[in-house]
């Protein structure tokens, strides 16, 4: 109880992690996103779901600093306890924050890894930009997310490129996670896969999101992933947030016509 | 009094928007409350609403208006409108569902899917294990099952296994959607059981039994649920 206790008068004490205030960018008329607020709490996992062009991925790019908005602001408290206006940061500033509290895990691993070198060296790369120059550590560090994502850790010394893409989507995320992120954006990493390669990989992502008590967002066009990962929703059309609730609310009883629709049209195996 | 949960005229509407915006109202200013250690029952027929009662309240389904309040540590909550990371906490330490239909996860196995809800609110891994062989035990979930996911079990021993999970840990407020259909004897007098030991833990529960003899085994008071006749029925063109 005691316990209990404790647990809910953290929850009333929380602050957002991760204010989003009405961000917009727009590329054309309804092209890209607008007007989106929310707020993410440490531990929250948020997925945003919709079909492909409604500013899904741009919402995202905007979320982790890659691009910069029309209007709005963005607000990170950091590990250290001081709240960042991301997009009056520099980009210098905005780099090192994606290298160190925050991790992109991209669609494509390709694009995630260095893939002209090691899989220990991609693992490694984070921990040497904190400032770790011990080779043993490092070495350690690789192995044990090795087997952490399931990968043989007698790999350690080959390059990506000879692992399937299964393999290399959770490189990606070991990588990401080494350095003990706080938030990790996610863009459709089950994307590519077959389904059994997808179902091991979200089993992972959900016991590391436990685990390590990470707030994610991540965008999915998939809603089964979306039930299985987030605890919460923004359903994204024609660029605009069209309905936003818990995620088996949102799934189960949507409340807007396109989230009806969408809902509505998934094909049950 | 010692309520922990008071519904005050709760209304839930759907609206169809697929098909031509048709607004069925299914629960019209419902009020009742449960006290600590008392079964309500829902009573009506099939379509009246009794699930969708239970899914409103769990907060599965979006109530139209009125209030759900709910005794969360010492303190009432109000759950219609509520926010996302709030109602997660009530769900995670005050308010339980258990229906007869298992929501499997590829790969997870039996005793994971069973440990989960204690896990989440902080137990270690051994007293969780300890628990969830306990109640496989007594579901007569064979233990050769147990490393396996569900997937691939019966219904029977998939409904069993969702049982167990739903009372893996205790819950001030339960809400039990026909968790005995389609049991056998011997697994049916168990889960009534359990029931009656959540009850005599002091859980307030919100249930719905079709069988007979389950409901009298269980209930302190009934709530009648008449299904809404047709021409009460209000069709409305919304788009």
């Amino acid at each position: 109880m005691t316990a209990a206790v404790r647990v809910n008068r953290e929850l009333a004490a929380l602050e957002p992690l991760f204010s989003v205030n009405n961000v917009s960018k727009l590329y054309g008329p309804d092209k890209g996103c607008q007007q989106v607020s929310f707020d993410l709490y440490p531990g929250e996992v948020l997925g945003i779901v919709g079909e492909s062009g409604s500013g899904k991925s741009t919402l995202l790019s905007l979320l982790a600093g890659r691009c910069l908005p029309d209007e709005g602001q963005i607000s990170y408290l950091r590990e250290d306890g001081q709240l960042l206006d991301l997009y009056a940061s520099s980009e210098a500033q905005r780099r090192t924050l994606l290298r160190t509290e925050w991790g992109f895990v991209e669609q494509n691993p390709r694009d995630g890894l260095r893939m002209g070198v090691s899989a220990g060296a991609n693992i490694g790369e984070r921990l040497m930009a904190q400032g770790v120059r011990n080779y043993g550590e490092l070495r350690g560090a690789g192995i044990s997310w090795l087997k952490q994502v399931e990968i043989d850790p007698q790999r350690i010394d080959d390059l990506p490129r000879t692992f399937s893409g299964g393999m290399q989507q959770r490189l990606q995320i070991a990588r990401n996670l080494v350095s003990s992120p706080r938030l990790i954006f996610m863009d459709e990493p089950t994307g590519g896969l077959d389904v059994s390669v997808q179902a091991r990989l979200l089993d992972l992502l959900r016991g590391l999101v436990r685990e390590l008590g990470l707030a994610v967002v991540i965008v999915t066009h998939d809603l089964a992933v979306a039930r299985l990962l987030a605890d919460r929703l923004l359903v994204m059309r024609n660029s605009r947030v069209v309905e936003s609730g818990l995620t088996d609310q949102i799934l189960d009883d949507p409340q807007h016509p396109y989230t009806q629709l969408l809902v509505s049209s998934v094909l049950q195996p | 009094m010692n309520n922990l949960i008071e519904v005050t005229e709760l209304s839930k509407t759907f609206t169809l928007h697929q098909q031509h915006g048709i607004v069925l109202k299914v629960l019209r200013n419902l009020s009742f409350s449960v006290e600590a250690g008392e079964c309500l029952v829902l009573m009506g027929n099939s379509g009246a609403g009794k699930s969708t009662l239970l899914r409103t309240l769990y907060g599965n389904y979006l109530a139209a208006g009125g209030s759900i309040r709910v005794r969360h540590q010492q303190q009432w909550v109000e759950l219609v409108g509520g926010a996302p990371l709030q109602v997660l906490d009530v769900r995670r330490q005050t308010l339980g569902y258990v229906s007869q239909f298992l929501r499997v996860i590829p790969r997870v196995a039996t005793l994971d899917v069973v440990m989960e809800p204690a896990l989440a609110r902080g137990w270690g891994k051994e007293a969780a294990k300890a628990r969830a062989s306990e109640l496989l035990t007594r579901l007569n979930i064979p233990q050769t099952l147990w490393q396996l996911a569900p997937g691939t079990f019966s219904g029977g021993e998939q409904q069993r296994v969702n049982i167990a999970r739903g009372f893996m840990v205790d819950w001030p407020v339960m809400l039990l959607d026909e968790p005995t259909a389609s049991l056998d004897e011997r697994n049916q007098r168990v889960v009534l059981e359990l029931i009656n030991e959540a009850k005599a833990a002091g859980s307030a529960l919100i249930a719905i039994f079709h069988d007979r003899h389950a409901r009298e085994a269980v209930a302190d008071r009934y709530l009648d649920m008449q299904a809404p006749c047709t021409a009460d029925q209000e069709f409305v063109y919304a788009g």
